[in-house]
């Protein structure tokens, strides 16, 4: 795919830094400051679904690979995780990396078959894969079915911090959110985050330079799918549930949604696409159906006449990089 | 009644008769997939919607207007051949330029809308529609019994699918479309107006996915959710076949449907998600599917 997604401009340097850094300590002072004026559930869901965003940007927007399939690493973490958690009773620590790991092993799969083929390929192979473990999870006693994994204890952190309590959660899901943040933050900005870009700009050309292209985007598909799945563990372990929803179809399609709207290929575009759409959701949740056509308007207005989503076009703006 | 491999014959060529009606949507939807990505470049995401509009407008023809089955086999492609036109002529054309990811996410997204608005005056629950009275009873074979109306689904979707193979292989507008395929800058240096041609294909590729949601209005429930589940179901056939060849379109589309139905036969609890299995087993040993140019 040559010259894949319109990415902010890219010449912006010396100012890279600092435009970060400030953007950085606005979105945590507000995440530390948030849960006293706004709902914590509410805050973790959004935090929950930014990751999940920032890992799927991951793909889209530095490798220009679009997955249709990432509701499975989401889901599955989710229910894996519940699980542990539940039947298992073990340490919500460790249901986490229960299903964090679940995730990571699927990418592992799914990312094999998939990096076989290309583009649109690629789109459609993920999303077969998806429905196909949609079906599994329909069918196998371990999910519960249509029920879902309901009513999951989230326990007590180290066997110390009790996570019933709304504010210790919240500060737990916060601490990992960011963690996962940093972290993607690093993947892009290293020697290996440069490569996967040269992909994205001309995977000819970065496979004539010797790099071995496949084996870079297994990788990062894997990373991808790893963080999809920590942000579904923590989500099951919010909302004390696990269910079908997590594995459809419409799941990957809403986080493709949150990318978008947030700006494919930039640091911060799918936390407030996350936030975003989420917070809509919350408001419009009782208008049904409705919510997927506004879902759907956005999507063809994004792709018609924003196509570097909120924070994309903010970053062009300002001449910084966000 | 006589038994295979003991398997009560009734029960298997059922199956296989059922997997017939499956392959045949299957086949009329991929190959119009395989005919719009041909000329466009873009995975139509909203085929699945046009074939459930396709379904929708036979049931509200029917339900308004008294307008029959045969009629509506003709209006229903029309209409939303007209509207896919519409939309290539207004959305899709201004993508051109784009990374054809960008046709993904807008198809995408109408799917959602047009799912949406489908759900809210409708609801979820299917709407039945009737077997036309010409194709009502059905013929005992011996071996298994034949109703009629899914006889001639399958005989009607061979004919489309031969007819679509005949116009683009073997005629003079087919082989426009094919270079223009090929080399659109050139075709267009020869004076043939090809975004035209584009636009048209687009319109052909959704009537014939309106086609098939009429010719399925009698077997499934109308309903607004009956073209997303197809349609990922369709996006592994085209995964399996390859879009490079209008007959691979076709005999794959087929070829799964018998397959899936042979699975309920062995293993039912696999049926679903059996041409799933066969799409991972092709990109492990033919990666560029089976009638597919390698990329």
């Amino acid at each position: 795919m040559a010259n894949a997604i319109d990415a902010p401009a890219l010449q912006v340097k010396r100012e890279t830094a600092w435009s970060m850094a400030v953007a950085a300590l606005v979105m945590v002072a507000f995440l530390i400051a948030a849960p006293f004026v706004l709902y914590p559930v509410f805050l973790m869901k959004a935090l929950c679904f930014a990751l999940f965003a920032c890992a799927f940007n991951l793909l889209i927007g530095y490798v220009g690979l679009v997955s249709f399939g990432h509701a499975m690493f989401f889901g599955w973490a989710s229910y894996l995780s519940a699980y542990a958690a539940k039947s298992w009773g073990w340490h919500p620590e460790v249901a986490i990396l229960i299903g964090t790991a679940t995730a990571a092993a699927l990418g592992g799969v799914a990312g094999s078959l998939a990096i076989r083929r290309q583009g649109i390929y690629f789109a459609m192979i993920t999303l077969a894969l998806a429905q196909m473990m949609y079906l599994v999870a329909l069918r196998v006693k371990l999910t519960g079915g249509e029920d879902g994994i309901q009513a999951v204890p989230r326990g007590r952190l180290f066997g110390v911090f009790d996570l019933a309590d709304e504010m210790t959660m919240y500060a737990f899901v916060l601490f990992v959110a960011l963690a996962g943040f940093f972290l993607i933050y690093r993947i892009v900005n290293s020697p290996f985050g440069e490569v996967l870009k040269a992909i994205r700009e001309n995977e000819q050309r970065a496979i004539s330079l010797g790099y071995s292209v496949d084996r870079y985007k297994l990788v990062v598909f894997v990373l991808s799918a790893t963080l999809a799945g920590l942000a579904g563990s923590l989500k099951a372990l919010v909302f004390q549930l696990a269910s079908l929803t997590d594995v459809h179809w419409t799941m990957s399609g809403e986080v493709i949604l949150m990318t978008l709207l947030g700006g494919l290929g930039t640091i911060f575009g799918p936390v407030v696409g996350a936030f975003f759409i989420v917070a809509m959701e919350n408001y419009l949740a009782s208008f049904g159906q409705w919510v997927l056509v506004i879902q759907g308007t956005i999507f063809v207005v994004c792709v018609l006449v924003f196509r570097r989503g909120i924070v994309g076009e903010l970053a062009g703006r300002l001449r910084v990089k966000l | 009644m006589f038994e295979i491999f003991g398997i009560p014959s009734q029960a298997l060529f059922g199956q296989l008769l059922l997997g017939l009606i499956n392959g045949s949507f299957y086949a009329l939807l991929s190959l119009g997939l395989a005919v719009i990505f041909g000329m466009l470049n873009i995975i139509n995401f909203t085929h699945g919607a046009q074939y459930m509009m396709g379904a929708f407008t036979a049931y509200l023809l029917l339900q308004y207007l008294r307008v029959n089955y045969w009629a509506a086999l003709v209006i229903a492609p029309l209409a939303i051949g007209a509207l896919g036109i519409v939309i290539q002529r207004f959305l899709l054309q201004r993508l051109q330029n784009l990374d054809p990811l960008y046709g993904l996410l807008l198809t995408f997204g109408l799917a959602l809308v047009i799912e949406g608005l489908f759900h809210n005056y409708y609801g979820s629950s299917g709407q039945p529609y009737g077997v036309p009275d010409a194709l009502q009873g059905g013929h005992n074979l011996g071996f298994m019994f034949l109703p009629n109306y899914r006889a001639w689904v399958i005989v009607f979707s061979l004919v489309v699918c031969l007819g679509t193979w005949f116009a683009i292989e073997r005629t003079r507008l087919g082989s426009y479309l094919r270079a223009a395929t090929e080399n659109p800058a050139l075709v267009r240096a020869f004076g043939i107006n090809v975004p035209r041609m584009v636009t048209l294909t687009y319109g052909f590729g959704v009537a014939l996915a309106a086609l098939a949601g009429v010719m399925a209005a009698p077997i499934y429930n109308v309903s607004p959710q009956m073209g997303s589940d197809l349609i990922i179901v369709v996006f592994a056939v085209v995964v399996i076949g390859g879009m490079g060849s209008i007959m691979g379109a076709i005999l794959t589309g087929f070829a799964l449907g018998i397959v899936e139905g042979l699975t309920k036969v062995v293993f039912p609890e696999a049926s679903n998600t059996v041409i799933f299995a066969v799409m991972v087993v092709v990109l492990l040993i033919r990666p560029a599917g089976l009638f597919g140019r390698s990329a």
